[in-house]
């Protein structure tokens, strides 16, 4: 038997302390360990991007990461996207331009998003595609996801007459 | 029909009930399905595709780490012998009327004698967790005797070919004809004629979440329950009930949120049945998740047809009479019998109106994964195969494309249109409702004009740029038989629950079927409970295949909401005091026509009808407000659509780029127009991979080449166009609502759209594309070729 190893981590604002085989992928931590199961796996190896958590911040497969690889690390999963019961942005954006249909690569797709309009928060339509393309979806043609991220994108944008630091 | 007309959420783009949980990551879907004391299945799968079983030994896995169970195909084949046929039967009208011979190769659970493809499971690992029942799957030593190949479904069907079903003594396992007119006598006096060869290559429905299944026995009731990631309960229902001698009784099949179908999941499985077999005999649930290499290797394929085609027509471009002989490269099993080629067959004429028609069909089975329905069903590769011969024919007596399938089209005029050869439901087929021409008319005028695009195209020639028109019209039949089942009853709290044999796989059924219950008892969709994918909800259903739901579910649901209704009415009457024929339903109750505030709520009905010393109905009446109903369509009803591609052709790389893609459709009485939207997308861009990026192919050894997403493509966001859409909306004559099917539809034409429309980017080089895919290597090739 493999000796176990320590595992700690911060997962959508709580901390962790597990155990696992070395080789315990980060997605199947997350869904076996901490029953976390609205992370998907689609290929498990790194291509349909249904996995993608947001690792410190940025997208990431969790599939092609191993759990002790996120010892330490702060993980935000689809599960800790809504605040107070309220939609994140980027969920509600999905609702309301019907970019989901049968839900497997959204877990993906949010995160992805999220990701992607931090470092780009006034995308063109080609931008989306091409950020998209890190997350395969079989069933909606990625039509009304990009609707969604635009609309997304513009709900989110700050108001440029604030002030302040502005996202590039 | 009246409730269609003035509903109030039929016909409104309602935003879906399925999103909140799917959007927060609540959803459930079998891989997050966890029980007490669960074991994972690892399966031991063929690396070769035809070979003789010499033996196989488990000793190591079973000594392996966690390993509770293992077992292989020749021990099984002790413990468990086949099953009788439990496959769809072919209706009795159809077996009158089609010429036809279908052998009926039953695939075991396990492999025992011969493997027949690379990923066909022969031995499988119980173990503690997964990666456990992986690691001891990696230990079962499986010795082969190799057998050739069979890989070319024509070269399977000659004499001196290996055979994979020996006990026939052929390849073939399935054909049949189909005919009207005299084609032979028409092929001889047309004026003139085209002979060629189309193949429609071998892809699938890859859904982002593979096949699963998790069972659980209860010794206490000696009762099964089986979630499967399928869109079929009831018929998994059945097929468990045979193989674990139990009653249907005792067996509950649930398919819970599923991510994606597409057709894959739309019939049973081996793994279905053995994983509920295995959990009964170690005594705890066991669960298998497929991992994307295994549903390379063993969930089905489809499409992979080459048909023969012969052609009569006249100087005018008018075709007179069409004949084709086409081969299904069937794979090891045909899971579905005679329904992609009959599809094949009867979809060949599409909009178009000629007199001689002649098919045969041969289904061949090879060593290669078995070929199943997958959105579209059989209808792409006949649309594929007409649609390029109206291009050939165009270009032939030098006219437009357009122009020559105007000139062939049914005219309005003439619907409904008997086509004169029988449906797979035994019906002889009739054209109910359309406007075949109009949705070319407006894909012409959603392109920007046809001699706008000419226009463009020669000005464009002129700079060594090389755009072309892709155009391609189908018919589709929906809503098939044999029936859909539905239970409604009114809530003691009036919500009122459906109970349906659909299962959905993301169309947002909750949704649609919601908006039609909330309109026919005038209450709130958030008012309506819908029990659907489960076979404890309702006993009979059939399923979701077939783009047949949306028809045969909100019929069902018509046909048991009209007696519910009057018993409703008559209840109330007796409650308010009035006659029946006074009453209304509105707003969750039942009241007076014309008498504002003098009503029943329909929970006070429901309580009414409570059996017992409180009911409140009337004397001799049945208590319970609940109703089910099983409705059989009298047969299916016709989709169409025109789609129109522009595309732009690199002549060096090989490049397709779609700079402009328009879908004309017409699905009748439109639910909800956003969900209807998302189908049309979603088939579109299948289409359009299957006819520019993906490809399951095999070596001449039958060995697949394909085991990943590094080598089959998937379309992603970048890859895809905006689309047009167009609506029409001639209503179904046939159902109570007026829906036709939109399922599978825009999966039908982007292959035989983009065909065309490289073949018209390309005809200065004089190339035709009569093969799917168009990669840029083929196309850089036949360029090449037209050069030398």
């Amino acid at each position: 038997m493999t000796k176990l190893v320590d595992v700690c981590l911060t997962v959508n604002g709580r901390d962790y302390r597990g155990q696992c085989e070395p080789r315990t992928l980060l997605a199947d931590f997350l869904r076996d360990h901490l029953d976390l199961t609205g992370t998907h796996v689609g290929c498990e190896h790194g291509v349909c991007g249904a996995c993608t958590v947001l690792f410190n911040g940025e997208a990431a497969r969790s599939c092609l990461m191993l759990a002790v690889q996120a010892d330490g690390a702060s993980i935000t999963t689809i599960e800790g996207l809504a605040q107070d019961g309220k939609l994140h942005p980027v969920q509600k954006a999905f609702h309301e331009n019907h970019a989901l249909q049968c839900g497997f690569c959204t877990p993906g797709m949010l995160a992805a998003t999220i990701d992607f309009l931090n470092t780009n928060a006034s995308p063109s339509e080609d931008e989306v595609r091409e950020a998209l393309s890190a997350v395969l979806c079989r069933c909606t043609g990625y039509q009304n996801i990009v609707k969604a991220v635009l609309a997304a994108a513009s709900q989110m944008r700050p108001r440029q007459d604030v002030g302040g630091a502005v996202n590039g | 029909m009246a409730e269609a007309d003035g509903g109030k959420f039929i016909g409104k783009p309602i935003l879906r009930k399925e999103d909140q949980r799917l959007l927060t990551g609540k959803g459930q879907f079998v891989a997050d399905l966890k029980l007490p004391g669960m074991l994972h299945a690892a399966f031991v799968r063929s690396q070769v595709a035809h070979a003789r079983i010499k033996s196989v030994d488990l000793s190591r896995a079973r000594q392996a780490p966690g390993v509770v169970y293992a077992i292989a195909g020749p021990e099984l084949a002790q413990m468990l012998p086949p099953v009788p046929d439990t496959q769809l039967s072919l209706p009795r009208k159809w077996t009158a009327r089609v010429q036809h011979r279908f052998q009926n190769p039953q695939q075991p659970l396990l492999s025992h004698d011969k493997v027949r493809h690379v990923g066909e499971a022969v031995a499988v690992v119980l173990a503690e967790t997964r990666y456990q029942a992986e690691d001891a799957a990696e230990l079962v030593e499986v010795d082969l005797e190799p057998l050739p190949a069979v890989v070319d479904p024509i070269a399977g069907l000659a004499p001196d070919s290996a055979v994979l079903h020996e006990h026939y003594g052929t390849n073939l396992i399935g054909d049949f004809v189909v005919e009207k007119g005299d084609v032979e006598k028409a092929l001889a006096a047309a004026p003139r004629r085209l002979k060629r060869r189309f193949h429609h290559h071998r892809y699938a429905a890859i859904p982002m979440e593979c096949r699963g299944v998790v069972a659980s026995h209860d010794p206490r009731t000696d009762s099964m329950t089986i979630w499967s990631a399928c869109q079929v309960v009831h018929w998994l229902k059945r097929e468990a009930s045979t193989v674990l001698a139990l009653p249907e009784a005792r067996i509950r099949c649930l398919a819970l949120d599923v991510g994606g179908g597409f057709g894959v999941k739309g019939h049973v499985y081996p793994e279905d049945l053995l994983i509920p077999f295995l959990a009964r005999e170690v005594g705890r649930p066991v669960k298998w998740i497929e991992d994307r290499f295994e549903h390379f290797v063993s969930a089905c394929h489809s499409r992979d047809q080459i048909h023969d085609v012969e052609a009569g027509f006249d100087d005018d471009g008018r075709l007179i009479a069409f004949r084709d002989e086409f081969y299904v490269d069937c794979g090891a099993w045909n899971p579905i019998g005679s329904g992609i080629a009959y599809n094949t067959a009867v979809h060949l004429p599409g909009p178009y109106k000629f007199d001689h028609f002649s098919v045969r069909a041969n289904v061949v089975a090879t060593n290669k994964v078995a070929n199943a329905p997958y959105r579209g069903a059989g209808r792409p590769e006949a649309t594929f195969a007409m649609e390029r011969v109206m291009d050939l024919i165009a270009a032939e007596v030098g006219l437009d494309p357009a122009e020559v399938r105007m000139r062939n089209m049914i005219p309005q005029s003439e619907m409904p249109y008997p086509l004169g050869i029988p449906y797979r439901d035994g019906e002889m087929i009739v054209y109910d409702s359309g406007a075949y021409p109009e949705s070319l008319r407006k894909a012409l005028d959603a392109i920007g004009g046809l001699s706008a695009f000419r226009e463009k195209q020669r000005a464009a020639r002129e700079k060594g740029r090389y755009l072309g028109l892709g155009l391609c019209c189908y018919t589709e039949g929906t809503g098939v038989g044999p029936f859909e089942s539905a239970t409604v009853r009114i809530d003691p709290t009036g919500k009122v629950y459906v109970a349906g044999g659909s299962c959905p796989q993301g169309q947002g059924m909750e949704t649609i079927f919601s908006q039609i219950v909330a309109d026919v008892w005038k209450v709130e969709p958030q008012d309506v409970v819908m029990s659907l994918a489960d076979t404890s909800g309702i006993a009979m259903g059939f399923g979701t295949i077939a783009s047949r739901s949306t028809v045969t579910l909100s019929a069902a649901i018509h046909q048991a909401s009209e007696p519910l209704r009057r018993k409703v009415f008559t209840i109330a009457a007796n409650m308010l005091e009035c006659a029946a024929g006074d009453l209304e339903l509105r707003n969750g109750a039942v009241g007076v026509v014309g008498v504002p505030g003098n009503e029943v709520s329909l929970a006070a009905v429901a309580k009414a009808a409570r059996p017992g010393w409180d009911s409140a109905r009337p004397p001799g009446m049945a208590a319970g407000l609940e109703e089910t109903a099983y409705y059989e369509p009298p047969t299916v009803t016709w989709a169409y659509a025109t789609h129109a591609a522009l595309v732009e052709v690199d002549p060096e790389l090989g490049c397709v780029a779609i700079d402009k893609y328009v879908v004309v459709h017409d699905c009748g009485v439109v639910i909800n127009p956003m969900l209807v939207d998302g189908q049309i997308h979603g088939g579109t861009a299948q289409g359009l991979g299957g006819a520019l990026l993906e490809e399951m192919s095999y070596d001449a050894d039958g060995q697949i080449l394909v085991g990943s997403f590094m080598d089959y493509l998937l379309p992603g966001a970048s890859d895809m166009p905006h689309l047009d859409l167009v609506h029409m909306h001639h209503p179904s004559p046939l159902n109570p609502l007026g829906v036709k099917g939109v399922g599978e539809g825009s999966a039908i034409a982007p292959p035989a759209a983009i065909a065309n429309a490289v073949c018209d980017a390309l005809a200065p080089f004089k190339l035709e594309f009569n093969e799917t895919p168009i990669k840029p290597e083929r196309v850089v090739r036949a360029i090449w070729g037209a050069q030398r």
